[in-house]
């Protein structure tokens, strides 16, 4: 009898496996191309945060797919995090399931570099080129070449604290980051608040997107010249790091800064702890939600002075695609001046006329006043197929400096040493 | 037929030829698993590890032999992160070891609510890691954190500490998060061993005139050596390749200061996709751990009950 239960169990298992064997290997399959009755199914992925949300993208592929009976689309949600891996592995060793998907602003030399997106130059309808924010439209070039259909738009922008100012004596936002340091010399001398800016510095992504910001308002945003050759340890990046560490060193910068991501900086902010903060467009909501906020109507948002760093992205349409008309064509949809008016609430449209449109901006006029300029003058990070690598080094870079564990001049010519390494990966 | 069978596996070490096929079979799915799952990506590893195989340049995979090793063993990054992770596991196995058996002392003593004590010390055990490190992170934060206002308020520091963005002490504050997660499971580990050390011979030193500590020292813990040598090693292999941890409170920084070996090996891996030198960095990670578990099976071995 018990080995009677024995058998049948271990036939239980048998079976189990079986299914689950069956189970991981049916997927794949049913990622192909669909074409039953003359009609195409497009796949397509998106991240789960920031910018549009699940819902705002599932009513824009519905209201796609009613104006184009003939394709369907079928929407996929990633983390941030998992977005590049996914991208890269589906295209490079997977099975190509992917027709379109969401490219941040830094990965377009790196896919067009490994060829696995397509090439969109000639393709983009000319509405676009004129239309589109110029520096928003960068966020998808490499070479001259565009891969990517610009959509999400945002940057970082200067949010000050209306109050503190004002104790200070000042009326308006600082323009220039030498104005800044001035009027944060002030704040802290009459001791209205002991840290006056506050950074996104901690060893990650945005520690290299606060920096560039910094750079495209000291001298400019380049780092690398007409020969691929390092440039980001001269001018105007240089300078960046040198008044990172300049004000981190005086106390105008929150020494906790080097530990701060963009939440730790919103909370900084909204907790009415500090006068200036380099964040993301979703702050100002934040900033006014009394439910979070314990400044409601005191955050001002202003554009960073010089311009703030792309963080914007597009969708690209995968080498891998056997539809690459209909992806772009969904692509372009989405994109479309229409679409990005009706969904306003998480992310701002990247198209010039919008702006022009007082009902649009009725509910955050402030917000879309500095949007207007700040996506004018969008400064992008550097544009190099190698570019995760690089970030890693600069990341590390910065907090050297920062932690003066070296100075700024030697940590970024540290980083321009590495340049031929990490290019020939 | 059950009872027979265990008889003669005792007696002879050997299963019944009747049930040994049954016994093959039994075990036979779960061998496929691991085969499936450790196996085959072991050696698929290895060999991924002698070439240069970075995913997103798919068309330069050449073979290379040991260089994927030699790069990592003269890269400045490797043995500083290897530092970082000897300092985090001696760091956090000493202070889980000397804590965890001061709390399985006291829960071992007839106190009464013993029970709230000992549910109250599993507590932390119990929570997901990634849970842990998150609320370490917030204790930590500068500005709003817990700990930094216990601090201020008590006055013990007369302004905020920044504990995760100084290169000085972040490394220490992944240990106390470490820590405060992990010592209870040395904790419970020797507090077992506790409850089976025998009443007879320390009794029987006290007649002799031995003290409080002589007991504790020649008794007591003569007899749960072995237990804290398991704990050791169970926490050493853990700690060596902690990632959940610091990655979700630090991410390696500032400045790389708490980058462990673990960590380092997955950006290399998995943020530069540099497969080859992440698949020779697993074995490499890998066998600084077999080195260790060598260490303490020695050690295990030398160190009989008496």
């Amino acid at each position: 009898m018990a080995t009677g239960i024995r058998y049948r169990f271990v036939g239980l298992a048998i079976v189990a496996l079986m299914v689950f064997a069956a189970c991981s290997s049916s997927s794949p399959s049913s990622g192909g191309q669909g074409s039953a009755g003359g009609t195409i199914t497009l796949h397509a992925l998106f991240m789960k945060q920031a910018g549009y949300s699940d819902q705002e993208v599932a009513a824009m592929t519905s209201a796609f797919e009613a104006a184009n009976p003939d394709i369907k689309v079928q929407t996929e949600f990633v983390a941030y995090e998992a977005l590049h891996d996914k991208i890269v592995t589906d295209q490079v060793g997977g099975s190509g399931i992917y027709d379109t998907v969401l490219m941040d602003t830094i990965w377009p030399a790196e896919f067009a570099h490994a060829g696995i997106v397509q090439d969109l130059t000639s393709k983009l309808p000319a509405d676009f080129t004129s239309g589109v924010f110029q520096s928003a439209f960068a966020g998808g070039e490499y070479q001259g070449h565009f891969y990517g259909v610009p959509w999400l738009n945002d940057t970082e922008f200067l949010f000050y604290n209306k109050t503190m100012l004002a104790q200070a004596g000042f009326t308006n936002p600082p323009t220039t980051w030498a104005e800044l340091v001035t009027q944060a010399q002030a704040l802290k001398s009459k001791g209205i608040v002991q840290y006056p800016f506050v950074g996104q510095w901690a060893q990650s992504e945005l520690g290299v997107c606060d920096w560039t910001t910094i750079a495209g308002g000291s001298g400019g945003a380049s780092f690398f010249d007409a020969q691929g050759k390092p440039t980001f340890n001269q001018g105007g990046p240089l300078a960046a790091l040198q008044l990172m560490v300049q004000m981190k060193n005086d106390g105008l910068a929150n020494p906790a800064s080097l530990g701060y991501g963009s939440d730790d900086v919103r909370n900084v902010l909204i907790a009415g702890q500090a006068a200036f903060g380099l964040d993301w467009t979703y702050v100002y909501a934040a900033a006014n939600d009394p439910a979070q906020s314990k400044v409601v109507g005191q955050i001002g948002i202003a554009p960073a002075p010089g311009g703030g760093t792309n963080g914007g992205m597009s969708m690209a349409v995968t080498r891998s695609s056997k539809h690459a008309d209909a992806a772009l064509k969904y692509d372009v949809f989405l994109a479309s001046q229409a679409q990005e008016e009706k969904y306003t609430e998480n992310a701002l449209p990247e198209w010039k006329a919008s702006f022009d449109k007082p009902e649009l901006a009725k509910g955050s006029p402030e917000l879309w006043a500095a949007a207007k300029i700040a996506f004018n003058t969008m400064v992008s990070r550097p544009m190099v197929p190698y570019y995760t690598s690089l970030s890693n080094a600069l990341q590390v870079a910065i907090q050297k400096a920062l932690t003066g564990e070296s100075t700024p001049q030697a940590a970024l010519d540290d980083v321009a040493a590495q340049v031929p390494t990490l290019a020939n990966q | 037929m059950q009872l027979f069978a265990r008889r003669q596996l005792r007696l002879t070490g050997r299963w019944p030829k009747g049930e040994k096929w049954l016994a093959g079979a039994m075990i036979a799915p779960a061998a496929l698993v691991i085969f499936l799952v450790a196996a085959v990506p072991l050696v698929g590893v290895l060999w991924m590890s002698l070439f240069h195989h970075v995913l997103i340049n798919p068309n330069n995979q050449p073979f290379v032999g040991v260089q994927n090793y030699i790069t990592q063993l003269t890269s400045q990054g490797f043995w500083a992160a290897a530092e970082r992770s000897l300092l985090f596991t001696v760091a956090s196995t000493g202070i889980e070891l000397i804590l965890g058996l001061g709390l399985a002392l006291l829960m071992n003593q007839p106190l009464r609510l013993r029970w709230i004590l000992r549910g109250l010390v599993i507590l932390p055990w119990a929570l997901p890691g990634v849970s842990n490190a998150l609320m370490w992170r917030w204790i930590d934060q500068a500005q709003y954190g817990a700990l930094n206002a216990l601090l201020t308020q008590t006055g013990i520091a007369s302004s905020y500490i920044n504990w995760l963005g100084d290169p000085h002490i972040a490394i220490y504050m992944v240990v106390l998060a470490d820590v405060y997660k992990n010592t209870p499971l040395v904790a419970l580990l020797l507090l077992a061993a506790l409850q089976t050390v025998p009443k007879e011979p320390i009794e029987a030193a006290r007649v002799d005139g031995a003290g409080s500590f002589q007991c504790f020292r020649y008794i007591t813990l003569a007899w749960i050596k072995p237990v804290i040598l398991i704990a050791l090693v169970l926490r050493t292999m853990d700690a060596f390749k902690v990632f959940d941890t610091i990655w979700i409170m630090t991410r390696g920084g500032p400045a790389n200061s708490t980058q462990t070996i673990a960590i380092y090996a997955y950006q290399t891996a998995y943020e530069s996709f540099n497969f080859g030198g992440g698949a020779a960095l697993g074995y490499l990670i890998a066998l600084l751990i077999v080195g260790l578990a060598a260490i303490y099976i020695r050690l295990l071995r030398g160190g009989p009950v008496t």
